[in-house]
């Protein structure tokens, strides 16, 4: 009974993620850049739904509208925080990286606060897609969890086809494998840095609206998230999208048993542990290139 | 055109001897430092200020206005201590009404005493505040406690729960669930003393972190536990395990100490997951505690658009009492400000407001009882928040939602 209800629990926070941490390892892995507002993104798609929804629209229009602002973000954090590092011949390219970390923080702080200030810091949470509960062989399930397990899954699927089935995915795989090699072909890298930061808002905003909905969240979870994402990334290895689905899964997983079998307020500590001894034993992550 | 060192000096010395006209109608700074970007927290200098305004209208104090000087600490105690600072050292107020975070009004609490500056929280509920006070008076005097301690807040929720749970719920046994803060630490131990006396059998005692985000595994053990009530001392945390607790349909009823709960947006921010939901209150919008409680509820309204939270209420109780001490003591010397503060007898919006003598365990705290403060427990039914305890001012009866199955 407890092994099934873990189980199910399990299975619905890991995919969910699942979803959060793929976009930001897609960033990485296809533009080197690690988005350090992913967290605050995220509760921006999380908040706008509510939001809106709150105003009588629906759960559904204001799902709608989460991911739209948070696609809105991403094109603006691409722009106007990104982009203008990447080009600028003020900033030795060594330091790049380092400007970019930097930026994306800071602006991940700036849209945190902004929330705050506006919609204050108590916790939101959206209104579920679906409201009521099934039992799966005893186990009382909300069915907006089986909802958040189902949709992210539909949606990395998707994913999936883009990135091996379609010419334009297959430019994104190119890139992130040999960006020179691809310029060389014709294709316009900028292009494809957009494309990118698209298919991020689109994903991470996703997953902030079923967050909302599945545990409810408040600008102060913006550090929580990026940095969840972070250990899941690092942990499957950089830049490697399937090494993040199953590092998702091992945190999801250790998380739940550790909440479960152990303590509730420890459920991140093992996950830390292992991210250190990740680190040690095996930096380049489970399934790491770089 | 030419100016003349001359004229310079005479006009540098006649600005120096000028007779200090202004300084008869200068005001009277009372500090607010809260954490403003949480509704709870941004009800503290609202409230404040509203009370300033009519205490202005009403023609100041001695002659001079008062002037609120808010601070926002970010629900940090270092940013918190630095807003004192500057509050007693630049910005020369002349008293304080500080934060509705335990943590944040313990660390004021000895700078309140270091820089002799006069100081009421109108929210935080640890023990330890007005322990201090009774330890250590001398230094510590300039600290009152505007709001009930938790051992205080506690007893009330038993006192309630004699009628609400053990009477009409025929509730025996129940689950303490609270957030590990310094707020819980009496609050809980008194839970546990209360509430066996009270004839209700407590089966377990959970903490839970303050981060905690998926509260699954904490209902599935309770529910395993199969006790008939969830007795709660949760504020940081409140939306979260009560959206949970409504999702996964619990079928064990919410009663207890929910802060989040106090604030009208409640309903909203959990989509109205907090349907049934009990928690304790000193005043609310439906009940007239005095006659000052909902004519202040209504103005309040009209003026930010929410119903006020619980600190909100204390607060501009508060801004009165200071005005008060300041009107009796004749100025603004803080000694004279703690004596006259001590003998406050004033009926604001929670109750009749007596602050406890020195040589009392609460110091500084106020006299809960009848004819005193003696708390409210207030229910969430279909978007409004409705007093069910005591009797005699209840506006209506306990109702839950169809998931919860009450004890036969």
């Amino acid at each position: 009974m407890l092994a099934l209800q873990i189980l199910i629990d399990g299975f619905a926070i890991s995919s969910l993620y699942a979803l959060g941490a793929i976009g930001f390892t897609l960033i990485f892995g296809v533009s080197g850049v690690l988005n350090l507002s992913h967290g605050a993104i995220m509760v921006v798609a999380a908040v706008i739904a509510w939001w809106v929804g709150g105003f009588g629209s629906g759960p559904y229009l204001g799902a709608l509208a989460g991911v739209a602002a948070s696609l809105a973000c991403a094109f603006f954090t691409y722009r106007v925080i990104v982009r203008p590092i990447q080009n600028s011949r003020a900033i030795p390219r060594e330091e790049k990286e380092i400007f970019v970390l930097t930026a994306t923080l800071l602006w991940g702080i700036m849209l945190q606060e902004a929330i705050a200030y506006f919609f204050t810091n108590n916790p939101k949470t959206v209104r579920p897609l679906v409201e009521g509960v099934v039992m799966i062989l005893g186990v009382r399930t909300p069915l907006n969890e089986i909802l958040t397990a189902v949709l992210s899954w539909l949606v990395i699927g998707l994913l999936y086809l883009l990135v091996n089935r379609t010419r334009t995915g297959k430019s994104l795989l190119a890139a992130s494998m040999n960006p020179r090699g691809l310029t060389l072909l014709g294709f316009e890298l900028s292009s494809i840095y957009v494309l990118v930061w698209a298919i991020y808002g689109v994903l991470a905003g996703i997953a902030g609206v079923l967050l909302g909905a599945f545990l409810g969240v408040s600008s102060d979870n913006a550090g929580v998230l990026t940095a969840s994402a972070f250990s899941i990334v690092v942990l499957g290895g950089l830049g490697s999208v399937s090494g993040s689905l199953i590092a998702a899964y091992v945190v999801g997983y250790l998380e739940t048993m550790t909440a479960y079998l152990v303590n509730p307020s420890i459920r991140t500590v093992p996950v830390l542990l292992l991210l250190v001894a990740v680190v040690y034993v095996r930096p380049q992550g489970l399934l790491g290139r770089r | 055109m030419r100016i003349s060192p001359g004229t310079i000096v005479l006009g540098v010395l006649g600005l120096a001897l000028a007779p200090p006209a202004a300084l008869a109608a200068e005001p009277i700074k009372i500090g607010v430092i809260a954490e403003t970007s949480a509704i709870s927290g941004v009800g503290i200098p609202n409230a404040a200020k509203m009370a300033a305004e009519e205490i202005n209208a009403a023609g100041g104090v001695n002659g001079r206005m008062i002037e609120i000087v808010d601070y926002d600490d970010h629900n940090s105690a270092v940013d918190a201590v630095r807003a004192f600072q500057r509050a007693a050292q630049q910005d020369k107020v002349s008293a304080v009404i500080a934060s509705y975070i335990s943590e944040v009004v313990l660390a004021l609490e000895p700078w309140a005493g270091r820089l002799k500056m006069p100081m009421i929280t109108p929210g935080a509920a640890s023990n330890e505040i007005t322990r201090r006070v009774h330890d250590d008076y001398d230094h510590l005097k300039y600290v009152f406690h505007g709001y009930l301690a938790s051992t205080q807040i506690a007893d009330v929720v038993c006192e309630a729960g004699k009628t609400l749970m053990v009477g009409d719920l025929h509730a025996k046994t129940a689950v303490v669930m609270s957030e590990d803060a310094a707020w819980t630490i009496p609050l809980d131990e008194e839970y546990l003393k209360c509430l066996p006396a009270s004839g209700i059998k407590v089966l377990d005692h959970i903490r839970l972190s303050p981060d905690t985000t998926d509260f699954t595994p904490i209902f599935n053990k309770i529910e395993g536990e199969k006790p008939d009530v969830i007795v709660t001392g949760i504020s940081h945390v409140g939306v979260q395990p009560t959206v949970q607790w409504q999702q996964q349909q619990v079928p064990i009823p919410m009663y207890g100490v929910s802060s989040q709960a106090t604030n009208s947006t409640f309903w909203k921010d959990t989509n109205g997951a907090t349907d049934g939901v009990i928690f304790n209150m000193f005043s609310a919008p439906d009940v007239a505690v005095t006659p000052k409680t909902i004519p202040f509820a209504k103005a309040y309204q009209a003026k930010y658009g929410n119903l006020p939270g619980y600190a909100a209420y204390t607060s501009y109780d508060d801004v009165y009492m200071w005005a008060d001490a300041i009107r009796k003591a004749g100025s603004t010397d803080p000694d004279k400000i703690v004596e006259a503060m001590e003998k406050t007898e004033y009926v604001g919006t929670i109750g009749h407001i007596e602050f406890l003598p020195k040589d009392n365990t609460f110091a500084h705290g106020m006299r809960i009882g009848p004819g005193y403060i003696t708390g409210l427990m207030v229910q969430w039914q279909k978007g409004n928040p409705v007093t069910v305890w005591p009797a005699n001012v209840a506006s209506g009866k306990m109702t839950f939602p169809e998931f919860i199955k009450l004890p036969q």
